[in-house]
């Protein structure tokens, strides 16, 4: 069966080389015959391999770290829905619920970014790459259950080309594509995107569903207790209610190295620093709120191990890295906590300093630089009398 | 192509100041959320682009060289003042709309980078074209900006609905994005994405 594949796949590859009939569709031959098969060729002069792990592995894991966060999402779609309806139903009844919410969305996110990505492979007659995998996956992790599947296909088509091949692809791009969708989304069609009535999916009218942040947001205090916001059954984008879900994968990601610990510690240091600023403020009941509840509410653990921690768009150096991650977590509180326009301020702290990122890196090496120079400097030689 | 011909059409899409010179763009993002202040705007920037260049140009060899951006400021100024009292005058609702952006027109780069590039060196009759067409190129991009940011913010284009009520029905929405400034930055970016791929001189 694989053999007759493979002979099949040489048997057509002739048409898709330079001079063949379907040459223009190389790009895209070429992505499904890698897809398939290990690719056979070998480089010519001399090798440039630096660590065993390429792109296609870097994305797959981060796409299997993702697994617990989609997973109990689904699940969770399920299992709000019919709390809100007052169901009594049973596991599998709940996980097929959200399963059918879920589905369609990871659909279209991944067939309309897959798209550009092969046509602007082909345009410019680069090899289709693996970037959109991750991101494809992100996107519907970040939305609400309930949200229209056409906003999600211009959402991710306005990421994908504004946000990443306008800047010349993969590894170009300057904010992370997968919040550069949501952030669209959250400018251009708030009510979707806000308020209590889109974290549940098919909500009965009646019922109120807003998330522990945007009770606070409004000036509730009457938030789900602490364990509650940990297991992640509360209402919510669809992966990142649950902070244990999200853990299982910063565990797998900090194990392989993938994603940099320096940024999640340092972000995670940087919401606390803020949380305790607010602590001793103590202005109103919001900032009264122990500092940890942050990390527990909204997409704060979600945004510190998969958002910040995307290696094209974070600060590179080791010191850049903890600068980076400090902001993003001082900033996502305080926007959360000061501005009740914004119930969380992740998106929009971890966006901000992805367009600063650059910045950082280049103050921290033109510091090294002068250091090094400093200590450098030759004393001039004494004249010979 | 004779000379007049390629001085109304090159800066319509080959030397545009917007897309390709990149001036102006700040009154590109104010005024283009809906189509008719666009409009408007355009036209009366090519009003004073084209005079100011023919007035200057009339004036080029008496202006000391020391003092020639004051006497090009003090030209522009007054036409700007012109089109505002006529603004005023006959389109009030309009002039409200568009508010300090009419003044604006006095700093707008266009006019001053065409009066000295273009102006002090060359005849009457060509520097009116020259700014008959800069003013023209820059009315161009105003007017594809606001129609995409009027269609696809409010559904409407001049103030008319044109998206139908069946399609709200069906669950689409205008998106709000593309009324808020930033989006006129991407929509120009776009536009100059398409313009210069295949304007492009290698």
């Amino acid at each position: 069966m694989i053999k007759n594949l493979r002979r099949f796949i040489s048997k057509i590859k002739p048409n898709f080389t330079e001079g063949g009939k379907f040459a223009w569709l190389q790009s895209t031959f070429e992505a499904f015959e890698s897809f398939l098969f290990v690719p056979d060729e070998t480089t010519k002069r001399g090798c440039q391999i630096r660590d065993a792990i390429d792109l296609k592995r870097t994305m797959i894991f981060v796409v299997i770290a993702l697994m617990p966060a989609l997973l109990f999402g689904i699940w969770n779609i399920g299992y709000q829905h019919f709390k809100a309806t007052a169901e009594a139903v049973s596991f599998w009844q709940t996980f097929g619920f959200g399963l059918f919410k879920a589905l369609p969305i990871i659909v279209v996110s991944y067939v309309t970014g897959l798209a550009i990505e092969f046509a602007f492979a082909q345009i410019r007659h680069h090899q289709v790459n693996e970037g959109f995998l991750v991101t494809g996956m992100l996107i519907p992790l970040v939305l609400p259950p309930d949200i229209p599947l056409w906003m999600v296909a211009l959402a991710t088509a306005f990421a994908v080309l504004i946000g990443k091949e306008a800047f010349g692809g993969t590894g170009m791009n300057l904010v992370n594509p997968a919040l550069l969708a949501r952030a669209f989304l959250f400018f251009a069609y708030p009510s979707v995107m806000s308020g209590d009535k889109v974290w549940i999916a098919d909500q009965p009218d009646a019922f109120t569903g807003a998330t522990p942040l945007g009770i606070l947001a409004n000036g509730g205090t009457d938030i789900p207790d602490a364990w509650t916001m940990i297991w992640g059954g509360v209402p919510g984008s669809i992966g990142e209610t649950s902070v244990i879900a999200v853990a299982l994968g910063a565990t797998l990601l900090l194990f392989t190295g993938i994603a940099s610990w320096r940024i999640m510690l340092s972000v995670i240091l940087g919401g606390g620093l803020m949380g305790l600023l607010f602590n001793a403020i103590g202005a109103n009941e919001y900032m009264q709120l122990p500092f940890y509840y942050h990390y527990l509410m909204g997409g704060f653990a979600f945004g510190a191990v998969f958002m910040a921690t995307d290696p094209v768009t974070a600060a590179q150096t080791n010191t850049g890295k903890w600068i980076y991650g400090m902001l993003i977590g001082i900033l996502a509180v305080m926007l959360r906590v000061i501005n009740p326009a914004y119930p969380e301020g992740m998106m929009l702290s971890i966006l901000l300093l992805n367009c600063f990122a650059p910045l950082i890196d280049h103050c921290v090496i033109a510091r090294n630089i002068k250091m090094r120079q400093k200590r450098a400097i030759v004393k001039p030689k004494t004249s010979v009398q | 192509m004779s000379n007049a011909k390629k001085l109304i059409i090159e800066p319509l899409r080959k030397t545009n100041p917007v897309t390709v010179l990149v001036l102006g763009i700040c009154s590109c993002l104010a005024v283009t959320a809906q189509l008719k202040p666009a409009l408007v705007m355009g036209a009366s920037v090519t009003v004073v682009t084209a005079f100011s260049n023919l007035i200057i140009s009339l004036l080029r060899k008496g202006i000391p060289s020391r003092i020639r951006i004051i006497v090009q400021l003090v030209v522009v100024a007054t036409l700007v003042i012109l089109i505002d009292q006529f603004l005023k005058a006959f389109a009030y609702d309009i002039s409200k709309q568009l508010s300090v952006y009419v003044g604006l027109i006095i700093t707008n780069c266009i006019i001053m980078g065409r009066l000295e590039a273009f102006a002090l060196s060359h005849g009457p009759w060509e520097s009116f074209l020259d700014g008959l067409g800069n003013g023209l190129g820059y009315s161009l991009i105003l007017v594809i900006v606001a129609f995409f940011r009027e269609l696809f913010g409010s559904g409407t284009l001049l103030g008319y609905q044109v998206i139908p009520q069946s399609f709200y029905e069906a669950g689409y929405q205008n998106n709000g994005l593309m009324i808020l400034p930033p989006m006129a930055l991407i929509v120009i970016g776009i536009v100059m994405w398409i313009n210069n791929s295949k304007t492009e001189t290698k």
